[in-house]
Formats: C-alpha cells, sequence, structure tokens
C-alpha cells in the first residue's frame, strides 16, 4: 500500500506582527468608509430625488440638441487641446526619461533630480496643473494645452524611461564598443528597440489627454468642460447631457482610433 | 608551466611589432580573481586565437582589452597606444580602431541589414546622417553596401535583421565590423549560437576578410577544429592563468583538448 503524504494545514502560521498589520489594515478601511461613505438614509433620500418627475434625471432626457453646432466646436477644440498637450508632454517626456534611466544618465544626480521631476509631474492631478496654469497664462485652452503636457510628462517620462531600462543591452555595448557617441547609442539602438512600447505609451497618453482635457474645462481651462459646467450651473441639464453623450462619442472615437492604430503599428 | 614575460613573441608570421601587448594583466570583481598576471603579445597581421574552459576568463580578458571594464592590476598597451591610461573621450577614439564581432550578434533587431551595417560608420562620424540608412550621405550608404556585398548578403540590404537566420545575422554583424574600417578585430565566440555548417562559414568568412585586409584577429573560440583552423598561435587560459602559448602549426590537438568544456570530434 503506498505511503499517504498527510495534506498541509490549511491555514499558515502567521506571526503578531502579520495579525496587527492585518487589524490595522482592516481598521483603516472601516473609518474610511464610516466617516466618508454615504449612509443608506442619504443613498435612499438622493435616489428618489434623481428619479422624481421634477428630478435631475428627469430633466435630462431628452437631451437638448439645439446647440449640437457649438458643442461640436467646442469638441473640436477640446481634442486640439488634448493633441497639443499630448504631443508636447510626449516630445519633451523624451529627454526627462533618458535622463532617468540608469544607462543613458549622464550622471547619478541628473538621473534622481529626473526621476523626482517626472514623479513630481505625474503626482500632482491634472486639475491642480490647470489651476496653476490659469494663474500663469489666464482663462482658456493655453492653460489646459500646458497642464496636459506637464501631465503627459509625468505619464509618459514614466513609462519611456522603463522601456529603455528593459531595451536589449547588446546593440547598445555593441555601439558603445566602437566608440559611438551617447547620442548615436540612444538613436541607433535605444529607440529603435523601444518603438513599439513608445508608440503604445504615446497612443495612451493621447486618449489620457483627451478624457483630461473634457475635464479641465470645469476649472475654466477650455474646452468642452467650461460648457458643460455652465449647462449644470444654469440647470440645463437636458443640454449637459447632449455635451455628456458628444464627450463620450469622442472618447470612444479616440481609443477605437488608437487601439486600431496599435494593432497596425506593433 | 614556466612563461616568457611576453609569450608569443618569437612565433607566427609576423609582419611587424606587436599591435597588442598584455602586461601581468589581473582583474577580479570584488571576489576571485578571474585573470591573474596574463601577459601576451599579438602581431600585426596574426590571428591569435584564446582558448579555455567556462569561466576561464576569456571573456573578460577581451573586454579589459577595449575596458569595457576596467583591470584591476597590469598593462594594456594596443595599437601604439596604452589603453589604461585614456580619458572617456581618448577611449571613444581608440575603440573606433579596434572591431568587434560579438558572440550574440548584438544587431538591433527592427532595423535592416542596410542601417545596422551602417551603424559601423558611428566609429568615425557622428550626427543624425550616421544613425539611419535614409539619411546617410550617398558615399556611406555605397560603402555600407560594399560591406553587405562582401559578406554575400548585398541583396538583403532592407531587410529586417530579426528576419534573418543566425548565420546570416552574424555575417551582418561582421560587415558591421567591416564599416567600422578596424586596424584590429576581437571576436568573442562568433560561432557559439550557430550550427555547426553556418559556425564555419561565418569563421572561414571573418579569418579571410581579416587576411584580405591584413587585419589582425583575436579570437576567442570554443570549438577545437576552427581553433585549429583559422589561428595561427594559440593561447590556453586555466583559471584566469596563461598555462598554454603554442603555434597552431605546432600545436597538439589532444593536449588543446583539456581547454574545452566538451570533447570535440
Amino acid at each position: 500500500m503506498p505511503q499517504v503524504t498527510p495534506a498541509p494545514p490549511r491555514f499558515q502560521h502567521r506571526s503578531i506582527a502579520e495579525y496587527v498589520a492585518i487589524i490595522v489594515v482592516l481598521a483603516l478601511v472601516l473609518t474610511s468608509v464610516m466617516n466618508t461613505a454615504p449612509s443608506l438614509d442619504k443613498l435612499q433620500r438622493g435616489t428618489a430625488r434623481l428619479f422624481a418627475p421634477s428630478g435631475f434625471l428627469m430633466q435630462m432626457f431628452p437631451p437638448d440638441f439645439s446647440r449640437v453646432e457649438h458643442i461640436t466646436w467646442k469638441l473640436v477644440e477640446t481634442l486640439q487641446m488634448a493633441v497639443a498637450g499630448a504631443a508636447l508632454g510626449l516630445v519633451f517626456a523624451v529627454p526627462f526619461a533618458i535622463l532617468a534611466t540608469d544607462r543613458l544618465s549622464p550622471h547619478p544626480v541628473i538621473k534622481i533630480a529626473a526621476r523626482g521631476i517626472i514623479a513630481f509631474f505625474r503626482t500632482v492631478p491634472d486639475l491642480v496643473w490647470a489651476i496653476f496654469f490659469i494663474i500663469v497664462v489666464g482663462l482658456g485652452p493655453a492653460a489646459g494645452v500646458l497642464a496636459l503636457m506637464i501631465d503627459k510628462i509625468g505619464f509618459a517620462g514614466r513609462f519611456f524611461a522603463e522601456a529603455m531600462e528593459e531595451a536589449d543591452t547588446g546593440p547598445q555595448d555593441a555601439l558603445r564598443a566602437i566608440g559611438a557617441s551617447r547620442m548615436g547609442i540612444i538613436f541607433s539602438a535605444v529607440f529603435p528597440a523601444c518603438l513599439p512600447s513608445f508608440t503604445a505609451t504615446s497612443l495612451f497618453a493621447l486618449e489620457k489627454s483627451v478624457r483630461g482635457s473634457a475635464a479641465l474645462g470645469l476649472v475654466g481651462a477650455g474646452g468642452i468642460g467650461v460648457d458643460l459646467k455652465v449647462a449644470f450651473d444654469l440647470f440645463n441639464y437636458d443640454e449637459a447631457l447632449t455635451i455628456i453623450l458628444m464627450m463620450l462619442v469622442l472618447v470612444v472615437a479616440v481609443e477605437q482610433g488608437s487601439s486600431w492604430i496599435r494593432s497596425k503599428l506593433i | 608551466m614556466n612563461l616568457p614575460q611576453f609569450v608569443g613573441t618569437t612565433a607566427g608570421p609576423a609582419l611587424a611589432g606587436p599591435v597588442l601587448l598584455v602586461s601581468d594583466l589581473s582583474k577580479s570583481y570584488g571576489g576571485p580573481v578571474v585573470l591573474r598576471g596574463v601577459s601576451f603579445a599579438a602581431f600585426s597581421g596574426i590571428s591569435l586565437a584564446i582558448i579555455g574552459a567556462n569561466g576561464s576568463g576569456k571573456s573578460t580578458l577581451l573586454k579589459c582589452l577595449i575596458r569595457l571594464t576596467d583591470p584591476s592590476s597590469g598593462k594594456i598597451e594596443m595599437l601604439g597606444q596604452s589603453v589604461g591610461d585614456m580619458g572617456a573621450r581618448a577611449l571613444r577614439q581608440f575603440r573606433s580602431r579596434v572591431g568587434v564581432v560579438w558572440q550574440k550578434h548584438n544587431l538591433v533587431p527592427r532595423l535592416s541589414a542596410l542601417s545596422n551595417v551602417l551603424h559601423g560608420v558611428q566609429a568615425r562620424m557622428s550626427g543624425p546622417r550616421s544613425w539611419w540608412q535614409w539619411a546617410a550621405p550617398a558615399e556611406v550608404r555605397a560603402e555600407a553596401m560594399a560591406c553587405l556585398a562582401r559578406v554575400g548578403l548585398a541583396d538583403k540590404a532592407l531587410q529586417r535583421v530579426d528576419s534573418l537566420s543566425g548565420g546570416q545575422q552574424q555575417r551582418v554583424a561582421i560587415a558591421r565590423m567591416l564599416m567600422q574600417r578596424p586596424e584590429l578585430v576581437l571576436a568573442d565566440e562568433p560561432d557559439a549560437s550557430l550550427d555547426p555548417q553556418s559556425g564555419e562559414d561565418v569563421m572561414r568568412l571573418l579569418s579571410d576578410l581579416a587576411r584580405q585586409d591584413g587585419l589582425t584577429l583575436i579570437i576567442i573560440s570554443h570549438r577545437l577544429e576552427h581553433t585549429l583552423a583559422f589561428s595561427d598561435r594559440i593561447i590556453g587560459l586555466s583559471g584566469g592563468v596563461i598555462t598554454l602559448d603554442v603555434a597552431t602549426s605546432q600545436a597538439d590537438p589532444a593536449m588543446l583538448r583539456r581547454f574545452f568544456d566538451k570533447p570535440t570530434e
């Protein structure tokens, strides 16, 4: 009869520190939910107001398409802001990313500084950048473009740097061994190897930019968000729904387009 | 085994003075010593094979020669220059005179054969016109095509290198080395990742091209038959120490076999 190996215990033995960590995490989640999440009573009253005959949801339907031409032009402006912000951000992300890599950065201090700047740009939300640039350049799309640019430097800078770190070092070493310059190595060996990753990141940056640009108008940084805020402020919920639906069409179209381009290029 | 201070200086088809003089070279990566008191010389125009089992220090020696890794001690003089004393700029200029053929060809996979070969011009030219074949001056493109023709791949010029066979990729790497117009060639097991026939073809091509151009060839080899067929002198490394230095014509295959990990037929 073959020897039967007993099954291992169902649960692994845990240390006191692990139990304490689990209790701390659970306490954090519970206190957060209790202090900030809406109560059931509040949710019930809110839902009733939403679906009441004179409520917010009922006033949205049917959507008001009377200003569709104006909204279309504002959407075009939103798309232009997104494209300009993403393009400028991607262009400036490349040098930041190069300086942030272990192998290509000219000095460790420069590398740390570049990584710090990228992390800072990425950590501060684009709405905060928009408010900052409204103070600098005034209300309008220019502030939005600058906010999107900074946000994209943070987003793409990180992914570009990661792609360059992961690129095969063999071709780079081969060019270094024949005396090629740093720029020669970057343009001849690093960029071609990273092209698929760079393309994917750039398209994601454009998608993110389009979504972001629609919201930036809420703080006055140009684009369709301005009209959305005005529609809500004036209780024109039917027009607001039209704007939301058209924004949805734009975002979905850009996402589908970028997916198609990714599938063709990569 | 007692070796003279500079072994390999008295035999072989020497054409002129030594182009490579290695004196008492040692290298350790903090822990174990990889190279210990290595001294040898190589003369212009000869083909010198360096053999040894895995971990014997062959590749480290080759990297030390062009300072891809810095030796712990010792002196290297190559092509009339003291390799250890160079600053960054001088080192770049020195490296441009030395061609390297790698075990793994180290080409840029997504680029065409022509673009990869053209990168060799970066040894003497910088700027965007040396980065992409479409931007290169006509004479540089023509030279790159001539290099591809010398390795028999002119018809594959615009083909991506990752679509070529292993042997073809190694030939593109050799063409890139030719494009560099080197004065000395280091080859780190160029036949290692190839099937026997492709490996022999690559070794023959490399040997023939070096002979035609009068280049000194220093080959790290892991195949006994290639060592015997394509070298003038053989240096054997064991545990980071040179324990053999012999003219290939006088080498005993049975004696060489102990330097290879696996018996070679």
